[in-house]
């Protein structure tokens, strides 16, 4: 039996808290055996289904998995339906997951669902995420959901079939972090600006094996959509999740969606949702503290998203690395994004602009972008793909596709789209691209496409520039 | 899964810190069945030019590197996404195991489910192993899993670290879910617990609504 009242003195993070209701079995030192509330998939695992198959096995619980969309749909044309797609890999690959969801008896949000979308946009428009679950999915950017105080985190094809077959996982405990944001946000800058301000200074490999929480006042000022971005690119630091406590702003959010909590178990949750946060006093193995109000609108640079600066900043020269190693990451990322020491980034031209993915398409998000656009016209080709359906019909239904079709961008369907390009919608090889997404490695946005990441409105501002801009001086 | 005991083989040096998972398999491959074979798609735009011919200059491409089934690389192997498919890329190339100083996030648990093994050793033993590597091409590794040691072709040895459980599994080629299956009541004890505790998360409701 376990001395519950030792246990019970010492604070415990949020994160000890709801590792400790999942765990099966642990073995000391090694991984333990954990418990999954809800998993998500979408067309890419479908190896652990082939899986499933070939060793004749059958899903443990189906009503705990949810199917979705998103890295496959096409983002135009989708009205003739599935059958329409002409790329014949891409059309199997979203044929195969309706497929796979009927015959295993998965609840299925395919593309033609009035709710489908990014995955991690829908887990939380659903409520399918919800304070003190562990969630999983076969997408590295799970992450994003955390921000509802759950701990959610993206894993292998082979892990999917596991959690098919046992709604278990094999995991190591992970370190914990905690990243507090203190003081408020300056004009102009946004939750992407300071999760790129975050991934610059911890680095892209200095969250490994741990669980990052984002607390402090900056933090807990942010609205769920913003929350969302920055528990998003966690694993940019190499970090398996992140995390924000609930509170009122995540309970207001949860209410009345489709698979929150009904009215019969709601004061229930309620109180059980309350007992999350961490307390005073809970041990961290590693702290880091921002000032907010010294965070500027970022932008990244080379090929990693280590690689954020201040938009004001110059491109740095290999000299000014701190040491031998991310020197040689400077010269490769300078050589690879064609750019010259010293430049100025507002001084960089850019020819496209991709204001989409689970790290930045929310309505908020989209309403930030069109803010600037409104009047404006962009120089570059620009589209938009929305975070989901919903955030897509909700945006229409307050005049944002207006404003960004008078831009001069597309108005496209909503899926992972340019972030990843698994659907197809790349940038021309070898263009320079203005986008909201998580992640600018080499190659990733389209052969030899060189990558900036930055916030919706300053992806707005460079389309409308033609460069990267401080959407300060737009006004 | 193939087991995996002792292995000695020619080791390609592959001297970059931070090989991410579109290196190892662009996007765009993720969409092919398994059985196409995935070995052509492993580092897809490193080794072939637009026009999609190979280019042959490739470490990997390059004699005797064809015949390698070790890679030797940098810190941090494998960063990025959850894709399983720059394993099975690895893996149909014919490699058994990397050694590097780090892994990304997912790399090493991906790796293990499909018999490659992941080597963490220190930064300083796989610098030296690089140099030894380049300085000889062709020279051979020899990685010894019961004892948990990497040869090196000047024939000292090091000991790398591997969770038991995980060691068990890779020997005898076992899948996790066969070795989870002896924990079936216990989850079922728990997975009693937490329905109970969190009574609107039971997936009964969700049926309910999704009826």
């Amino acid at each position: 039996m376990v001395d519950t009242t030792r246990a019970a003195q010492r604070p415990r993070s949020m994160f000890e808290k709801i590792w400790a209701r999942h765990v099966i079995a642990e073995r000391e030192g090694g991984e333990s055996l954990i418990y999954i509330d809800r998993n998500f998939v979408h067309e890419g695992p479908f190896y652990a289904f082939d899986g499933l198959r070939l060793e004749n096995r059958r899903i443990h619980r189906p009503l705990k998995q949810f199917a979705i969309a998103d890295h496959y749909a096409p983002t135009q044309h989708r009205e003739a339906g599935v059958v329409a797609i002409q790329d014949p890999d891409i059309r199997r690959m979203i044929e195969q997951l309706e497929q796979n969801a009927r015959d295993f008896g998965v609840p299925l949000i395919g593309m033609t669902d009035a709710r489908q979308g990014i995955m991690h946009v829908v887990a939380a428009e659903l409520a399918l995420v919800q304070p003190g679950m562990i969630t999983t999915a076969a997408d590295s950017h799970t992450t994003s959901i955390g921000a509802f105080g759950a701990l959610a985190f993206g894993v292998g094809a082979s892990e999917i079939k596991h959690i098919l077959a046992t709604q278990s996982l094999w995991f190591r405990k992970p370190k914990t972090m905690r990243v507090t944001v203190e003081g408020s946000l300056s004009r102009g800058v946004a939750a992407k600006d300071v999760i790129l301000a975050v991934v610059g200074r911890v680095g892209l490999s200095g969250g490994t094996g741990h669980v990052i929480e984002y607390a402090g006042p900056a933090i807990s000022g942010m609205t769920m959509d913003e929350r969302m971005t920055i528990c998003n690119m966690s694993i940019e630091m190499g970090a398996r999740a992140g995390m924000v406590a609930p509170d009122e702003t995540t309970f207001a959010y949860l209410k009345g969606r489709q698979y929150a909590p009904s009215a019969e178990y709601w004061d229930q949750a309620m109180a059980f949702w309350r007992g999350l946060p961490t307390e005073p006093g809970a041990q961290f193995d590693q702290e880091l503290s921002l000032d907010a109000s010294r965070i500027e609108p970022m932008v990244t640079w080379g090929n990693l998203p280590e690689h954020a600066l201040p938009i004001s900043a110059r491109v740095p020269h290999p000299d000014e690395a701190a040491n031998e190693k991310q020197r040689g990451h400077y010269e490769r990322a300078l050589a690879y994004m064609q750019l010259e020491p010293g430049m100025r980034l507002t001084d960089v031209a850019v020819d496209r602009v991709f204001i989409g993915s689970c790290t930045n398409a929310r309505f908020e998000d989209l309403a930030a972008a069109a803010e600037i656009l409104r009047g404006r016209h962009a120089v570059v080709p620009a589209m938009v793909s929305p975070g989901s359906t919903d955030v897509k019909r909700r945006a229409e239904a307050a005049g944002l596709d207006r404003i960004f079709k008078e831009a001069g961008f597309e108005w496209r369907d909503s899926a992972c789209s340019m972030c990843v390009g698994s659907n197809g919608d790349f940038a021309l090889p070898g263009e320079r691209c203005a986008s909201t997404s998580p992640r600018n490695y080499e190659n990733r946005q389209g052969r030899g496409v060189r990558t900036h990441l930055m916030s919706p409105a300053m992806a707005a501002a460079a389309a409308v520039t033609g460069r990267l801009t401080d959407v300060r001086n737009l006004g | 899964m193939e087991p995996f005991t002792r292995l000695t083989a020619i080791a390609a040096p592959l001297d970059r810190a931070d090989v991410d998972t579109d290196m190892l398999i662009p996007q765009r491959f993720l969409r092919k069945p398994l059985t196409v074979g995935y070995r052509s798609f492993l580092f897809y735009n490193d080794r072939y030019d637009a026009a999609g011919k190979l280019k042959g200059d490739f470490l990997l491409d390059r004699e005797p590197y064809t015949r390698a089934r070790i890679i030797v690389s940098g810190p941090n192997f494998g960063c990025g996404s959850t894709r399983e498919g720059a394993v099975y890329a690895v893996v149909d190339f014919g490699i058994r195991a990397v050694i590097a100083p780090s892994f990304g996030p997912f790399y090493a648990s991906n790796a293990y489910q499909n018999g490659l093994l992941p080597v963490v050793l220190p930064e300083d033993v796989v610098r030296g192993l690089l140099e030894q590597l380049a300085a000889v091409p062709g020279a051979e590794i020899t990685i010894d899993l019961p004892s948990q040691t990497v040869t090196d072709p000047a024939g000292r040895q090091y000991r790398f670290e591997i969770e038991p459980a995980r060691k068990e599994r890779m020997l005898g080629g076992i899948d996790d879910i066969a070795a989870t299956g002896e924990f079936a009541q216990m989850r079922d004890a728990l997975e009693r617990k937490l329905e109970a505790e969190t009574p609107w998360l039971t997936g009964k409701e969700l049926a309910e609504l999704t009826s």
